[in-house]
């Protein structure tokens, strides 16, 4: 009984992750209507910046959190305004197909200067060591993930279904040109929201950097399971993802602790009950 | 009309020269260097390995002598059919005399049948399995560097005489990691000691928290990594955050290399005790190889025991060609030719290949040093121990090798 209080406290930790970057790609389809992957390579490049930042420049993890979204959100708002937005409006395949391509190219290139085995980053000293729960060792850091991706979570979530600006966002992409006659900026929402998604990208490389090795292939991995969430989710739907996400993670965990081998593999036996029971995803709704 | 003459007479020449390459004294000879390229076992082979494939063929001064050497490379990743794909491909497209490198000891397996089938030759470097020279080996077949026997002999052996009687393993669920944790259980029973438990876990695992607390409730003394690459980083790096060393527990890394004690950093890998064949500081001999080695590699790094490997086998390849004096396509005669000349070359020094395949050469046990103890960017390893060549692989009267008996 004890192991499964712990596995369950460990598929949390792996479902902040998933929630995270689910989220972020959640709230790109909804916004705008592409289904991007280049997520998982905006995630490693998160990632690789607090690598950078740290070793370069001298600059601890914690302004890494800040700095390191930024500087990927920026990366990700020129390939909207250079790329992407001319894609509004066409088959969901074109924007599918250009941002696996960019993925492809921005992996190659990292792989290309850092090989494949990746670089170590070790956890800021305020967050090391663990604490005896009784029935596990929780590393610090680890629990730290969870809260810090729960709260970002729900910010993201309030800015978005709660604000005025998150009212004018789910405006434009119901009805830009009625939006935009009320002289509201559509394309620069867009970018803006494009950049959002792209920054919860880089936070959770930033996250997973000291867990994780800092490889060029991080995300590569993670993003099929990722997809595979939002699926079961719902595309689109905000909250349904980050329920997803915490929800599959903790459902992962119990897999690696009943039978491991199918651990790589539970995701996506679930989200093919899922598609077949319930198309749209669990929150989603009929298009 | 005159266009068509000269059309004529260029392309009898073509033909002629062609025949006039096969007609020759055929020396000429066209290796593959099959490894993973782009994923887990990328950089403790992949790219570095066709590099070392260049350095051994360069030095070998065959080329002075009249022979010809292409090479081409591929990348099976990590996957038993495009493996066999591609080796099919080689041998009949692209009439590939031999094979080298290939990691992952599924895939190596596989291609080690097609290499028998197409009677190739097969200087296997990167794969562990202990199989390719027991019950799978082949008159084709020349496994260097390593095993999972030598591996579960010398780490597993220091390990349990060292007090660690307990075990638990976490083995990478493909061939590879069968073997490993096969020969390791044998070496531990063998000595006294019991494997308590163990789980198997999808190859290229991200994270390892939930198998890792189940080795911590095992209470086992010694964990056993019995994966590689990738995998054996984040074992050891996620082991180190949720306290198992500190808790009392021991980390066996079984297989560890260069790379991945660069990947997890000397602060967490400080202290590991594990076994290799090769290190590039063992000598002058290997330092003059890694420097110039390091100076081509795109991230300056220096050799793996599998690249070194790669270089070591070739060169005795090589010299097996030379002795042949021409005609290397019946990859059984050059094998069998590899075995009656002793090995002996800058970077393993002096062993042998024995008859079911297994080359025999030494084997360092090492510790990785404090981060103090470093002194450059790679100065990772201390020597603590070295393993003669014939006590560290398979005996030949415990082999299962078929090519025994004869």
């Amino acid at each position: 009984m004890q192991a499964l209080y712990a596995q369950l406290l460990v598929g949390l930790i792996n479902g902040s992750f998933y929630a995270l970057l689910s989220l972020g790609l959640a709230v790109i389809f909804g916004m705008l209507n592409i289904i991007n992957f280049a997520h998982g390579a905006l995630y490693m490049m998160g990632a690789f910046v607090a690598y950078f930042l740290l070793n370069l420049g001298g600059i601890n993890y914690w302004w890494a959190l800040i700095i390191a979204p930024v500087i990927v959100g920026i990366f990700g708002m020129i390939l909207e305004r250079t790329m992407l937005q001319w894609l509004a409006g066409l088959d969901h395949l074109y924007g599918l197909l250009l941002t696996f391509g960019i993925a492809l190219i921005v992996q190659g290139v990292f792989q290309n200067y850092f090989g494949s085995s990746g670089l170590p980053y070790s956890i800021p000293d305020q967050l090391k060591g663990g604490v005896n729960l009784g029935f596990m060792f929780l590393p610090i850091y680890r629990g730290w993930v969870v809260i810090f991706s729960l709260v970002v979570c729900l910010a993201t979530w309030f800015l978005i279904e709660k604000t005025q600006l998150g009212a004018y966002l789910r405006a434009a992409t119901e009805n830009p040109t009625l939006v935009r006659a009320f002289g509201i900026n559509v394309p620069r929402m867009i970018t803006l929201t494009y950049g959002l998604g792209v920054g919860l990208a880089a936070l959770a490389g930033v996250l997973s950097a000291p867990i994780n090795q800092v490889r060029p292939l991080m995300g590569a991995d993670l993003i099929i399971v990722v997809f595979a969430v939002v699926v079961i989710g719902g595309m689109g739907s905000i909250m349904g993802s980050i329920i997803t996400g915490f929800a599959l993670g903790v459902i992962e965990g119990l897999t690696k602790f009943f039978y491991p081998e199918a651990s790589n593999t539970v995701v996506f036996v679930l989200m093919v009950v899922v598609l077949l029971v319930k198309p749209t995803g669990l929150t989603g709704r009929a298009a | 009309m005159k266009n068509t003459i000269s059309a004529l007479l260029l392309g009898t020449a073509m033909a002629l020269s062609a025949v006039g390459v096969a007609s020759a004294d055929d020396k000429v000879v066209k290796i593959g260097v099959l490894s993973d390229q782009s994923g887990l076992y990328a950089d403790l082979a992949g790219p570095g390995s066709t590099l070392a494939a260049q350095m051994a063929i360069e030095d070998s001064g065959l080329k002075a002598k009249g022979w010809t050497i292409d090479l081409i490379s591929g990348d099976h990743q990590n996957k038993p059919d495009i493996g066999t794909t591609i080796a099919r491909q080689w041998f009949d497209v692209d009439k590939v005399d031999t094979i080298v490198d290939v990691p992952n000891s599924g895939v190596a397996l596989a291609v080690n049948n097609v290499v028998k089938e197409k009677n190739g030759v097969y200087i296997n470097s990167g794969a562990a399995t202990s199989d390719l020279t027991n019950a799978q080996c082949t008159p084709n077949t020349v496994h260097w560097t390593y095993d999972t026997y030598m591996l579960a002999h010398a780490t597993g052996q220091a390990l349990v005489k060292a007090g660690g009687d307990t075990w638990f393993f976490l083995t990478a669920d493909y061939a590879f990691g069968a073997a490993l944790e096969r020969d390791t259980t044998a070496v531990i029973t063998a000595n006294g000691g019991k494997v308590v438990g163990g789980v198997k876990h999808p190859l290229n695992t991200a994270d390892f928290s939930s198998f890792l607390l189940q080795a911590q409730a095992s209470k086992a003394k010694i964990i056993g990594l019995a994966n590689a690459g990738g995998d054996t980083t984040n074992s050891i790096k996620q082991a180190a955050e949720f306290g198992i060393v500190k808790g009392g527990q021991k980390l066996a890394a079984l297989l560890l290399f260069l790379t991945d004690v660069k990947a997890i950093g000397l602060e967490t890998a400080q202290g590991l005790n594990f076994t290799e064949t090769f290190y590039w500081d063992l000598n002058d001999n290997t330092r003059a190889f890694s420097k110039r080695f390091a100076e081509k590699m795109k991230n300056g790094a220096p050799p793996t025991m599998v690249q070194a490997g790669v270089y070591a086998g070739l060169l005795h390849y090589f010299k097996a060609l030379e002795a042949l004096g021409g005609n290397p396509h019946d990859g059984a005669k050059v094998v069998a030719k590899m075995k009656t000349i002793p090995t002996d070359d800058p970077l393993f020094g002096k062993g042998e290949v024995e008859a079911n395949g297994r080359v025999t050469h030494d084997a360092y046990l090492f510790e990785v040093k404090k981060p103090s103890e470093s002194k450059g960017p790679w100065d990772f390893y201390k020597l603590v121990g070295t393993v003669p060549g014939n006590q560290a692989f398979t005996p030949l009267d415990k082999s299962t090798c078929a090519l025994l008996k004869k």
